[in-house]
């Protein structure tokens, strides 16, 4: 009998000798909606993380992601319950605590990274004060000794000047601080497990990554657990030892990384991993298989011409050259993409190319047309031949207005279309788009992103300009929205012959749709060329800082 | 004097102008629905129905009332609510819901002129140094600020000494006193309208200002207007009858809401129907109208 | 940062003065003479000749942009002028009746901030939600409610059918307390929406949750994070509350027959005596400014987002 067991136990392999960190067991979660009524958002989700192990939690908004880590914290909104499973940390259960018993856990043995460090720093307090806070709730280390390790802690995360810093509040420090701020208070108790929610999601790449690594080395250093809750692929596939896919509140998929990536079982894995571009667009660049380059001979729809533009910083300030001298051209049907982190000038560039910003030097020349030279009058009539399309599709539609009349109002800006013809065209463009008839009736509200942004294409595309800028276009969309919108646009460029200027923060996107590629730095333009060269030969240190930091450039190994 | 605005947002020097993190409010897997409104709440039932009373009290007060609001019987004098007399009678013998009744007249008419007043002058306003923003916002809205300096009721009497008395001119001066907030909110509106996407995408359509104004400014700000329109017309119901009771409105015999409840005050010791009747009714409008405008305001997409 | 303080006091002597403009226009430069109503009174028996010389003697012949100079040039130098009814200096009207409507306003004001904070806080603690709706529900119903008929209720209630206390000669401190609690009610309204209304926004702000994640507990989280963030914008409707105040202390003393400036002002309005009338809107007008001119100062010393943007200016 004894030999018996002991085999089993053997055979069950390693992991079953450590209890987990953190073990799920069907645990369900439902919401009640304003009626009521209870609505299951989470289905039988069971997990485990051993401890010093990183688990990445993947999946699309509304796939349930965000909610199970928030009811493992214990924090699920007032309108949340959890219906069955458990939750058991090191073993115990704490499904069933009350708050004032999890309270007791909650910075202690988890703690949380959260999304956006802007706003998840208390604004009229010290940064300080806040890391300070871990350690007034659950220890009893006098003040001075608490200010002691606050400073230790600050320094450890990588913030110069910790005596300093403390002192300051959040709007004093860059966003890649106050995540480290953050996390300085996340790390403090040295819990069991760390919940990352989205921790970088809100960062620009660069940043990003070395958030990341920190996150990385901490772990090392005291074995801590990490839950990576993330919508990128990417960033799962640098860092997670394993990947749980999560849809719709159910599992779709879960293994170590390297497999899932390699070898997934579930269809869904296989369109999310697809759809991502930075996992699935490395290769074909390291193959020297961009897009084919444009034809030589084609007159250039765009060219810019060492295009300044300066904003009036106060009375006795030098004006603050938010873009200086960039030059470019974008010959017709192909498309130019100007990418770059925040603060570089890239949105600028854009509004200035749709005609909302004069330029305070340089030239912008659109169809032949140089921009400059237009007045009030001449501009609104040029707008016909370049059309913008903006990154946010919840606020670019007016929530008033149906979608037929959303698409169809450019027509009446300018010479009379009779009421049939217009009707013709916004039918003709909703196909064409892949939009169905039934919602030309509805309100923006009534659609999904997707659908929006599509409208929002329609509605660019409706007096048949040549010159399209997509300012962020795809930044706001789910990875296999923003695919789909990215596999439309390609279609509508062949077709319709148009040009593309593309605004982007993300690099792995622009390996996917463009031809040429400007990259901007700071209102400098410091690199620029076909996307193959700029790709596989970067000439500039910032240029190579930027692709290295792109996520799932590591790929995960066995 | 610049007021602190309460969006003191800080900058965000770290935040991108990029990546939008996904947010995930718990009701997001649902498809996208259109708000109900079929769900009847009684407190907003009953605000329409209080209104619609009153507003039919004002259109044909004697198909509610037989009895004079100008005339009694000295017999009659102080009798408590009951037979005859559903809410009692006055130190002259007139029937109190008569002159309730009556008094609507006075109070509602006298708080559509006021809001009419700070309507259309405000609005525009507003509208005006919204739209053409530069010198001309900077100067009406220190214009709007002096006038926001001086408390409303203190301004209401300045107007009402040129005027004179009288139920129109204290209607008109309570109209000035909301001048400001009407021409403030406009003004908000449009620039927070035309900060938006869809408006500067209409522009970059080819739209000029005024069809950008009539298709997009317009409808999208005319909400919070007309709930503001709700809530100045309570508050000029409360102004009017504040005035009415110092004595500068409607002259006696007049049924006015607040000229009652001041001549109810005599009686205060002895007959309390006379102050309270009229006060609870000035209170039920009042509350109707804020709770209809917090229902216009709720209703926004 | 002396810079944007010398800014600042400008633009509010600026909008001082535009006040004093707009009262001058209303009330000295448009028609309607206090003078001709008490003289030429036929119980005074004036000839139209001594009406003349009355007129001038109050300066009301002198052309109308010398009057607007001296009147501002005595306003600066604290001559308010004369009072035509009483006859005497405005000023000493002011001085005989500002201090006991001082102390119905800041009395009153002291009772709505304390009554709002506690209906605010009270409401975002409760927990039973309809405990939480029926307070959230108080100030809507505070603010539909007529000063003046306020005070004649609680006279009724407290005086008459309770008896607790005498309307005729009540001890001072009993006498303050019905027309504070009827000042204070609506003056407390707008106050506790703002705070209800803050106090709901700060709580859905990812600090809080992340100060909830640290092990905080939810009268912590309310204490430490929500507390000071949901305050500030409370403080930026001062001057809007101080309007209500003082519309509310005009009409609580008449109600409660007190001496004021309510009075003051009842009586000038009764007699079209504009002199004092000015006098008490450009007092009102004064006090405006300058609270709102310290809560412009002081707001960015509790938020300190405004601190580095109010320095950059220097």
């Amino acid at each position: 009998m004894t030999g018996i067991l002991t085999a089993g136990a053997a055979a069950a392999g390693a992991p079953t000798l450590t209890v987990p960190v953190l073990e799920l067991e069907n645990l369900s979660v439902s919401y009640a909606d304003r009626h009521r009524r209870h609505r299951r958002v989470i289905h039988d989700v069971s997990l485990s993380i051993a401890p010093g192990e990183v688990v990445a939690l993947v999946g699309e908004s509304g796939s349930g992601k965000s909610t199970t880590a928030q009811a493992v914290i214990g924090l699920l909104a007032g309108n949340g319950r959890i219906d069955g499973g458990s939750i058991r940390l090191n073993g115990t259960d704490i499904a069933g605590w009350s708050q004032k018993r999890l309270e007791t856990i909650r910075g202690a043995k988890i703690s949380l990274i959260p999304q956006d460090p802007t706003s998840s720093l208390n604004p009229v307090a010290t940064v300080g004060s806040q890391v300070e806070e871990v350690l007034r709730l659950h220890t009893k280390l006098p003040k001075a000794e608490r200010r002691q390790r606050v400073l230790e802690l600050l320094e450890r995360v990588g913030i110069p000047d910790p005596g300093r810093r403390a002192r300051q509040y959040a709007h004093e420090l860059s966003g890649g601080m106050k995540q480290r701020v953050l996390i300085a208070a996340a790390i403090a108790l040295q819990p069991q497990l760390i919940i990352a929610d989205e921790a970088t999601s809100a960062l620009d790449v660069t940043v990003q990554r070395r958030i990341l690594d920190l996150i990385d080395d901490l772990r090392a250093e005291s074995g801590t657990a990490v839950l990576f809750v993330t919508h990128d692929l990417g960033v799962a596939a640098d860092r997670a030892d394993r990947t749980v896919v999560l849809q719709g509140g159910r599992i779709q998929e879960q293994g170590p990384t390297y497999e899932v990536l390699a070898r997934p079982t579930s269809p869904y894995t296989r369109q999310l991993i697809a759809d991502a571009p930075s996992i699935t667009g490395a290769p074909s660049v390291a193959a020297g298989e961009a897009r084919p380059l444009p034809d030589a001979g084609r007159d250039n729809a765009v060219e810019v011409r060492n295009l300044v533009q300066e904003f009036a910083a106060g009375r006795n300030l030098p004006a603050f050259r938010a873009v200086d001298g960039v030059t470019f051209s974008v010959p017709r049907g192909t498309t130019h993409a100007i990418v770059g982190e925040s603060g570089s000038g890239k949105t600028t560039t854009a509004r200035a190319l749709a005609g909302f910003q004069r330029p305070s030097g340089g030239h912008i020349i659109i169809c032949g047309q140089d921009l400059s030279a237009l007045d009030a009058k001449g501009l609104r009539l040029f707008r016909k031949h370049v059309q913008l399309v903006y990154q946010n599709p919840f606020t670019s539609l007016d929530p008033r207005q149906t979608i037929a009349r959303i698409i169809e109002e450019p027509l009446l800006n300018f010479d009379a279309v009779p009421r049939q013809r217009r009707d013709a065209a916004v039918r003709d463009l909703l196909a064409r788009v892949s939009l169905p008839e039934s919602l030309l009736a509805k309100h923006p509200r009534e659609l999904s992103g997707g659908q929006r942004q599509r409208v929002a294409i329609a509605r660019a595309l409706v007096l048949n300009p040549e010159v399209l800028i997509l300012d962020e276009a795809v930044s706001a969309l789910d990875v296999t929205v923003q695919s789909q919108i990215l596999a439309l646009l390609e279609e509508l460029q062949r077709e319709l012959d148009l040009s593309y200027v593309f605004i982007t923060h993300d690099l792995a996107v622009v390996r996917q749709i463009a031809d040429t590629v400007s990259v901007m730095s700071n209102g400098r333009q410091v690199e620029q060329g076909t996307v193959s060269e700029v790709f596989l030969n970067p000439q500039h240190s910032y240029t190579r800082e930027l692709i290295d930091a792109i996520p799932g450039n590591r790929k995960a190994q066995p | 004097m610049s007021h602190v605005t309460l969006t003191a947002a800080p900058e965000t020097p770290g935040a991108p102008d990029t990546a939008a993190p996904e947010t995930q409010a718990p009701d997001e897997a649902a498809v996208p629905r259109r708000p109900r409104i079929s769900r009847l709440q009684p407190g907003l039932v009953l605000s329409w129905l209080v209104l619609g009373l009153v507003a039919l009290w004002t259109i044909a007060p004697g198909f509610f009332t037989s009895h004079s609001a100008t005339s009694g019987t000295a017999r009659d004098k102080l009798l408590p609510p009951g037979d005859g007399h559903l809410l009692g009678t006055d130190e002259l013998g007139r029937d109190l819901y008569s002159r309730i009744v009556h008094g609507s007249i006075n109070s509602v008419t006298g708080a559509l002129v006021a809001v009419a007043v700070g309507l259309v002058v405000g609005t525009l306003l507003g509208l005006v140094a919204g739209s053409l923003g530069g010198v001309t916002d900077a100067v009406m809205m220190r214009i709007v600020d002096v006038l926001l300096s001086i408390p409303g009721l203190l301004l209401s009497l300045s107007i009402i000494i040129i005027l004179g008395f009288g139920t129109v001119n204290a209607a008109i001066a309570v109209g000035v006193g909301s001048v400001a907030s009407f021409a403030r909110l406009a003004r908000a509106e449009v620039l927070r309208v035309r900060r938006s996407d869809f408006v500067e995408a209409a522009f970059g359509s080819g739209g000029t200002f005024v069809a950008v104004l009539r298709r997009h400014i317009l409808p999208n700000s005319a909400g919070s207007v007309l709930a503001l329109l709700a809530l100045q017309f309570g508050a000029a119901i409360l102004a009017i009858s504040t005035l009415g009771f110092l004595g500068y409105g409607a002259p006696p015999p007049t049924p006015e809401w607040g000229l009652l409840i001041a001549e109810g005050r005599n009686y205060v010791a002895t007959s309390w129907w006379l102050t309270t009747y009229p006060g609870l009714v000035v209170v039920a409008v009042v509350l109707s109208a804020n709770r209809i405008s917090h229902s216009i305001r709720k209703v926004q997409p | 940062m002396r810079r944007h303080l010398f800014s600042r006091v400008g633009q509010a002597a600026l909008v001082l003065w535009a006040a004093f403009t707009v009262a001058f226009i209303l009330l000295q430069a448009l028609p309607g003479d206090a003078l001709l109503i008490k003289y030429q009174n036929p119980d005074m028996g004036l000839s139209p000749r001594e009406i003349e010389d009355i007129r001038a003697s109050y300066g009301a012949d002198t052309p109308l942009f010398l009057q607007y100079v001296q009147s501002l040039g005595g306003f600066l130098t604290g001559n308010l002028g004369y009072s035509v009814q009483a006859g005497v200096p405005v000023v000493d009207q002011l001085a005989a009746n500002v201090p006991s409507t001082l102390a119905l306003a800041g009395l009153g004001f002291l009772a709505a901030v304390i009554l709002a904070a506690a209906i605010a806080f009270l409401s975002s603690l409760a927990p039973f939600s309809w405990l939480r709706d029926a307070l959230q529900a108080l100030p809507s119903l505070f603010i539909s409610v007529p000063v003046f008929w306020l005070g004649i209720v609680l006279i009724q209630v407290f005086s008459f059918q309770l008896k607790l206390i005498p309307v005729i000669n009540p001890p001072e401190a009993l006498g303050l307390v019905l027309p504070v609690a009827t000042l204070a009610i609506p003056v407390s309204a707008p106050l506790t929406q703002v705070l209800i209304r803050s106090i709901d926004d700060v709580r859905t702000q990812p600090f809080v949750a992340v100060a909830r994640a640290r092990g905080g507990s939810n009268a912590w989280v309310l204490s430490h994070h929500v507390a000071r963030n949901a305050v500030l914008p409370a403080i930026t409707i001062a001057g809007v509350l101080l309007g209500e105040l003082i519309g509310g202390a005009v009409v609580t003393e008449t109600v409660f027959g007190r001496n004021g400036i309510g009075q003051l002002t009842q009586e000038a309005v009764n007699s079209q005596d504009a002199a004092v009338l000015q006098a008490v809107v450009v007092l009102a007008a004064a006090a405006f400014v300058l609270v709102n001119l310290a809560v412009d100062l002081l707001y960015p010393v509790l938020d300190p987002r405004l601190k580095r943007k109010a320095g950059a200016l220097t």
